[in-house]
């Protein structure tokens, strides 16, 4: 976090790397057609990716359990999203979940 | 398909010049509903950011740079945890390589030059959503771009904004900002879980994050979930689903031996 440098570095790598990803697929479209598989796979990578990251920082603060009032406002999101609740509820349902449980005193 | 818009392109210059007319005013509200979610979840990300140790101009900055929001909150979800910001760099980018699909699925509405640079910059799940909603040409190079110039403003604005808002709130866990962040990526992932078998790898998956968090280094846990991806490829009958499919295509590609290749399909023994 105190490197500036190296999340300068971080910084650029992703942006000129997702600009390429960005600019292939156009220029790419004529040349090539992506088998079903790989972006089946590429697909699910990033879905795991995510589902991962949306696991640990539900739950986990550095290496211990965060309280329950975290995980129980991300559960009341994840409800509302699995019953398709439009993404502004979803996303201010889990804060207000969370945020009154900890003004109840939960931590 | 090039052929047809050339065709078109005296209507779609046309339209160029009131670009918003061409697009109902259903699609037009839709687009304003996705912007405005764009611009709170930019606020949250900006807060979320500030609120892990960032300074203000980070996330500013990479909302421009970068403009693919689950990537940068993943980006900062693993560096706040103290992973390396390289590593967490190319976490990101496995995310956007999504892009490059969309890039293929997408007709062309990007134009060339500086346009098609511009063009693949606002190219983001919003845009081609909306331009792959639209029937005809000039509407979706329409809906391609006042999405994606439209996000091209809100999510950066709203993460600047956040940002600030962040600075200025000391207690940012009261607000229960910290639960919106987990809750923003299961929001945009639960339309891929409704499929089976990418539930079960991202559940695996997730499992196995979860596991190495008390034993390994911040930030690791998440690519190391990534094995959860054997279980597609190791699942034999996965695989043999799968073939078909290949093999289908095969016949336009190898003419010569139309009889040899069904033999492919049957699972090895």
């Amino acid at each position: 976090m105190k490197d500036t440098t190296l999340l300068i570095a971080g910084m650029a790598t992703l942006s000129a790397g997702t600009l390429a990803f960005r600019l292939s697929g156009p220029l790419l479209r004529e040349r090539l057609t992506f088998p079903p598989w790989a972006q089946k796979l590429l697909e699910t990578a990033a879905v795991v990716l995510l589902a991962a990251l949306a696991a640990t920082t539900a739950l986990a603060q550095g290496h211990a359990f965060t309280g329950p009032s975290r995980p129980a406002g991300v559960l009341v999101g994840g409800i509302l999203a699995w019953r398709k609740a439009p993404f502004l509820a979803v996303v201010l349902a889990a804060a207000a979940t969370t945020a009154i449980l900890r003004l109840l005193g939960v931590p | 398909m090039s052929s047809i818009y050339r065709t078109l392109s005296p209507r779609a210059l046309r339209s160029r010049a009131s670009r918003t007319s061409v697009l109902t005013g259903s699609v037009r509200r839709d687009i304003a509903l996705a912007l405005l979610a764009v611009w709170l979840i930019g606020l949250s990300y900006g807060a979320i950011a500030v609120a892990s140790g960032f300074p203000p101009w980070f996330p500013a900055a990479q909302s421009v740079l970068v403009l693919a929001g689950a990537s940068e909150f993943l980006f900062v979800g693993i560096v706040a945890a103290g992973g390396n910001p390289i590593a967490a760099a190319l976490a990101g980018l496995l995310v956007n390589a999504r892009h490059l699909p969309y890039g293929l699925a997408l007709p062309d509405v990007l134009g060339t030059g500086w346009r098609r640079i511009l063009g693949a910059h606002v190219m983001n799940d919003e845009s081609v959503v909306f331009a792959l909603a639209q029937d005809d040409p000039p509407a979706t190079r329409a809906a391609f771009w006042t999405c994606g110039l439209g996000v091209l403003v809100c999510w950066p604005g709203g993460a600047i904004l956040g940002a600030l808002i962040g600075t200025a709130v000391r207690d940012t866990s009261a607000l229960g900002l910290d639960a919106m962040f987990p809750a923003v990526i299961l929001a945009l992932i639960v339309p891929a879980l409704r499929d089976r078998p990418t539930r079960r790898t991202a559940l695996a998956g997730a499992a196995i994050a979860l596991a190495a968090t008390p034993w390994l280094p911040p930030g690791l846990p998440v690519l190391l979930a990534l094995t959860a991806l054997l279980l597609l490829i190791r699942r034999r009958p996965a695989l043999t689903r799968k073939r078909p499919a290949l093999t289908r295509r095969r016949p336009a590609l190898t003419r010569k031996r139309p009889t040899r290749w069904p033999a492919r399909t049957r699972p090895a023994p």
